[in-house]
């Protein structure tokens, strides 16, 4: 593979105007599959959540779950799209050894959700509005592993495994009209833009929405165009960028990569690209063009789906409050300053603290172990902070025995990073590091007398008076415990030992 | 002991089932009448490509058990449970194969059976075994099975008609009293007439398709087979229903079928003929036979007013667009990766485009081919507009056309192919001329109309039977089964009897029976 020249961000920036367009397919975590009864899980043993109509069978008929058209308008309606009375599932035609019929059933002409708008606020609070061409219904494939070969690629693999578990599984693909006039902030948009619509989707309850299972999985459209100019560009497809920082990053990198093809007269090749992480680059894929002819036509087994006026209004009425107003509440609620609170939206942490409120911590200690430890291990570790392995129930438990005196927030970092290693739960590591604070006078009592009779100087000038020489005894008995002695019970012991009003 | 079981072949099932309710004959007999028949006869019939004595016969046994039994378990007795029935191999039945008549399923087994083959197990219906059809359903002659022709009993020198020919020789031969068929463009009806049997393709979602191997999905219904109108009413209302697996299946009962088939008048009753669908390209006796149904149905208080369909020209184009496009779709998970047949390229690189390449060419048949590629095309990118597109505009204007017609008449009237049946052979290597053998019966398709074919006696100048069709309103499948029993019994009084009992004997009794006939 062959790596392409890029220009720097900035030069691209100067002369040309990014045009952007994203197709979002999320999963939807119905109990059933789109079309069969069989059951909708992740994880399970490869092709037992399957039925005849899921490996397409001979003479099996697809019956559409009337649960996943419920979910397909609540998106809708989140994304404040319209909701067609009637539309209709139609068959888009390819040979794939991933889908069982060589067709999939899909939306075409004729989405369930149309002509609508999210609202995303950038970092700095700018607003930018993403407008939805549609969203439809269709169904998952099955998951190909290729076996042997380069790259995992079904080229040249010696064998591939399809595993149909996800074949039949309920997607909604909501794709955008092109987003123009983001220009230098178009990266940062359009990792905005997917957190948006994962925040969305997660908050309807419709989706686990979990990027890294895919159940949210992003093809990012790229052109450039001169600045000034109204055609678009050509435009490449980068497939299933699947975190929100990769997709910053394959925009970023899109963006460099065709200033540099622009630049050197060159036409940019219609096509899909593969997101690398390990690179943070794409490479080339199959050619894309219009002229793709899957022979759609209308699904015959299927009859329309008709959407009441009376039941859109019924579901628009169950729909959860929208995650910008949520984010108004929410900060209010947990009496954050502005400052405090952009800085817990940016860093992707605000579900995790008000998943560690609820799990009993309050809004202070939540941020204080979300901001001031947790976010920065990410950032070691290239993942999102909640992708790091902290659960809110840790942090309960570390701030539990923080609180209750058993450790000191020195060692509950340290137990910290022995959760982060695998090494068990929070009691479990104090346990097994020997971390727990000394609180027994007995032995800091032997440790304070070696320490004065070690410096009997300190000892004598602390009685006479000079409190503040305290710090050399107790830094001699910390030393003496390993540091696990309660420094502040020590210095109430010397006091007491000497005599002395602290 | 042969006389008796002679005789109990030669029963319609409605008499069988009253036979069986009587404990006259038991269900185990009746089952080992017709094996000991298929036995007889299937080898110079081939309607057969898989007999299923073994659980036909526990079926049968099981039956007599519970009517034995007495009770509540005689009394929950469906009263066709007993009667034995074969089923078109294009249904999916678990615990025997299922191929299409396609190489490229030979050996395959469904893990499922059919929602029809539930409800013939729920009724406890022996299950004689699956007939012949040409491959998925694609043809009008049965030439075109992978496992060789089914011969029309009425000249085994002949076709039986096709799709369904299997079922319907089956019927036509004594080998079953009842069938189960399909019909995309007349694959029941066109049988029915060729063999001198009864066909009905139901109302378009008046029986689940579910299990039936999809050729044109907007066009396939699963219909009876029988010898007898009543008899197909009482198989009609055993496999109609709405059915949840199929999304297309309607919701009404369509149990007013039997009662309609008993009704025994036509009193008033306005009968259409079809301008467009006789006369030129119709065979003189073919012709004459219809116009002879005609007035018996005047004569039994059936008022007989012509009416026209202007769009049926366009029936068969429109026809040989959507099905074949339809068909190629559906007919594109037979690849080798999951079922049935893996042929691997003979040379060159092993990939999976080419797996897939190499079983399709190895296990289907000219005619499926022919087809898939017909519908490949059509809907490709730029001519879907031109074939798909303008094929279901026409649709529309024959379902307007029918319901223009059925204004001003309750059934429509026609000769259900425009012949008899032809010589083996005779049209394989002229696919428009066989197409032409459906233009009578395409077009109830197309509108999803349900459409019945009953014998209408014999042709002059070659003795063999001639099919009548009947054309009903969309849910009016009680009009066909009102009409064609007055007309059948009009026929039967006018021929001295069924017009099977004219058939040439076959099997070991054509033997021992000498030139006696």
């Amino acid at each position: 593979m062959s790596v392409d020249a890029t220009l720097s961000f900035e030069e691209a920036m100067e002369k040309y105007d990014p045009v952007l367009g994203f197709e979002v397919h999320v999963e939807l975590n119905t109990k059933t599959k789109m079309f069969s009864s069989a059951p909708n899980v992740f994880g399970d043993e490869p092709n037992t959540n399957v039925n005849e109509v899921d490996l397409g069978m001979p003479g099996v008929l697809p019956v559409v779950n009337k649960a996943a058209v419920e979910s397909s308008i609540k998106i809708g309606l989140a994304l404040n799209c319209k909701i067609a009375e009637s539309c209709r599932f139609a068959r888009k035609n390819y040979f794939y050894p991933d889908t069982p019929k060589n067709f999939q059933t899909s939306q075409y002409d004729e989405p369930i959700a149309y002509d609508g708008y999210l609202d995303i606020e950038l970092e700095d609070g700018t607003v930018f509005r993403v407008e939805i061409e549609r969203a439809h219904m269709e169904e998952d494939a099955g998951k190909l592993t290729h076996m042997g070969g380069a790259a995992g690629r079904i080229q040249g693999a010696d064998y591939s495994l399809v595993d149909y578990n996800r074949s039949g599984v309920p997607l909604v693909e909501i794709v955008t009209k092109p987003i123009e006039g983001a220009g230098s902030r178009a990266p940062e948009l359009a990792k905005a833009y997917v957190a948006a619509v994962r925040e969305i989707v997660k908050n309807l309850g419709v989706s686990d929405a979990k990027m890294e299972r895919g159940n949210v999985r992003c093809d990012a459209n790229v052109s450039l165009r001169p600045h000034g100019r109204e055609r678009f560009g050509i435009r490449s497809e980068t497939k299933n960028v699947n975190s929100l920082r990769a997709v910053e990053h394959a925009v970023r990198y899109e963006i460099q990569r065709h200033a540099a093809v622009l630049e050197s007269g060159e036409p940019v090749i219609q096509e899909t690209r593969h997101w690398h992480e390990d690179t943070r680059s794409t490479t080339s894929g199959r050619p894309k063009s219009d002229a793709d002819d899957y022979r759609y036509f209308p699904e015959p087994d299927l009859v329309p789906v008709v959407a009441s006026r009376e039941w859109v209004e019924e579901l628009r009425a169950t729909l959860p409050e929208p995650p910008a107003e949520r984010r108004k509440r929410l900060k209010e609620a947990w009496g954050y300053s502005d400052l405090e609170f952009r800085d817990v939206v940016n860093a992707g942490v605000m579900d995790s603290i008000e998943e560690t409120i609820a799990a009993g911590a309050s809004a202070d200690v939540a941020r204080k172990w979300w901001m001031g430890e947790i976010v920065g291990r990410a950032k070691v570790a290239d993942v999102d902070p909640s992708e790091l392995g902290v659960t809110p129930q840790v942090i309960v438990e570390l701030n539990k025995l923080v609180e209750g005196g058993k450790i000191n927030n020195k060692m509950a970092t340290q137990v910290l990073d022995g959760v982060l290693a695998g090494e068990g739960t929070p009691a479990e590591i104090v346990e097994k590091r020997g971390l727990a604070v000394v609180s027994d006078d007995g032995p800091l009592l032997e440790a304070i007398d070696a320490a004065l009779a070690a410096q009997p100087d300190v000892a004598e000038k602390i009685r006479g008076g000079k409190v503040q020489a305290i710090g050399a005894i107790v830094g001699g008995v910390m030393k003496a415990t390993r540091g696990q002695a309660d420094a502040g019970r020590v210095r109430e012991l010397i006091l007491e030992k000497l005599a002395v009003e602290g | 002991m042969t006389e008796l079981k002679n005789e109990l072949i030669r029963h319609s099932a409605a008499d069988l089932a009253a036979k069986l309710a009587a404990r006259e004959v038991s269900a185990v007999e009746v089952t080992q009448a017709h094996l000991d028949r298929i036995a007889d006869v299937d080898g110079q019939v081939n309607a057969f490509l898989h007999v299923n004595s073994e659980e036909a016969l526990a079926v049968a046994a099981d039956v007599d058990a519970a009517r034995a039994a007495g009770g509540a378990a005689a009394e929950e007795l469906h009263a066709l449970a007993g009667v034995p029935i074969a089923v078109k191999d294009l249904i999916v039945t678990i615990g025997q194969p299922t191929t299409a008549g396609s190489k490229i399923l030979e050996g395959w087994h469904s893990p499922y059976d059919a929602t029809v083959v539930k409800k013939l197990r729920a009724a406890r219906m022996p299950i004689l075994g699956k007939t012949n059809l040409d491959e998925f359903a694609m043809g009008s002659s049965t030439e075109h099975s992978a496992f060789g022709p089914t011969r029309n009993p009425w000249d085994l020198d002949r076709i039986p008609g096709g799709s369904g020919g299997g079922s319907a020789a089956a019927v036509a031969a004594f080998e079953a009293p009842l069938a189960l068929g399909t019909d995309t463009g007349g694959s029941i009806r066109q049988p029915g007439a060729v063999t001198g049997t009864v066909g009905v393709k139901p109302t378009y979602g008046a029986v689940s398709r579910y299990g039936a191997i999809a050729m044109a999905s907007s066009l396939d219904q699963i219909g009876p087979v029988s010898r007898t109108v009543l008899d197909s009413a009482l198989l009609q209302e055993v496999i109609g229903g709405h059915d949840p697996f199929d999304s297309t299946s309607l919701t009404d009962p369509f149990n007013d079928l039997v009662a309609a088939a008993r009704l025994g008048n036509v009193d008033g009753m306005k009968i259409g003929i079809v301008k467009e669908l006789h006369g030129e390209g119709y065979q003189a006796g073919v012709e004459k036979r219809f116009n002879e149904s005609l007035q018996l149905l005047k004569d039994a208080g059936a008022d007989i007013v012509e009416v026209s369909c202007p769009n049926l020209k366009y029936a068969l184009g429109a026809y040989y667009l959507i099905m074949p496009s339809e068909a190629s779709s559906n007919l594109a998970k037979f690849d080798g990766v999951r079922f049935g047949l893996r042929e691997l390229p003979k040379d060159g690189p092993m990939t999976i485009e080419r797996v897939m390449g190499a079983t399709r060419a190895a296990g289907f048949g000219d005619e499926v081919k022919r087809r898939i590629i017909l519908g490949t095309y059509a809907l490709s990118a730029g001519y879907y507009d031109a074939y798909y597109g303008s094929a279901q505009k026409v649709r529309t204007l024959i379902q307007r056309d029918f319901d223009a017609a059925f204004a001003k008449a309750d059934v429509l009237i026609s000769p259900t192919a425009p012949t008899t049946a032809f010589k083996l052979g005779e049209k394989l290597e002229d696919p428009l001329a066989m197409y032409l053998n459906d233009v009578a019966t395409i077009p109830a398709n197309l509108a999803g109309i349900p459409g019945l074919s009953l014998p209408g006696g014999l042709a002059d100048e070659d003795g063999l039977p001639v099919g009548i069709q009947l054309l009903a309103p969309a849910r009016q499948d009680a009009r066909l089964y009102r009409v064609g029993a007055v007309l059948e019994s009009a026929l039967e009084e006018k021929w001295g009897g069924p017009i099977l009992a004219k058939a040439p004997v076959l099997g070991s009794a054509a033997t021992t029976a000498g030139g006696s006939n």
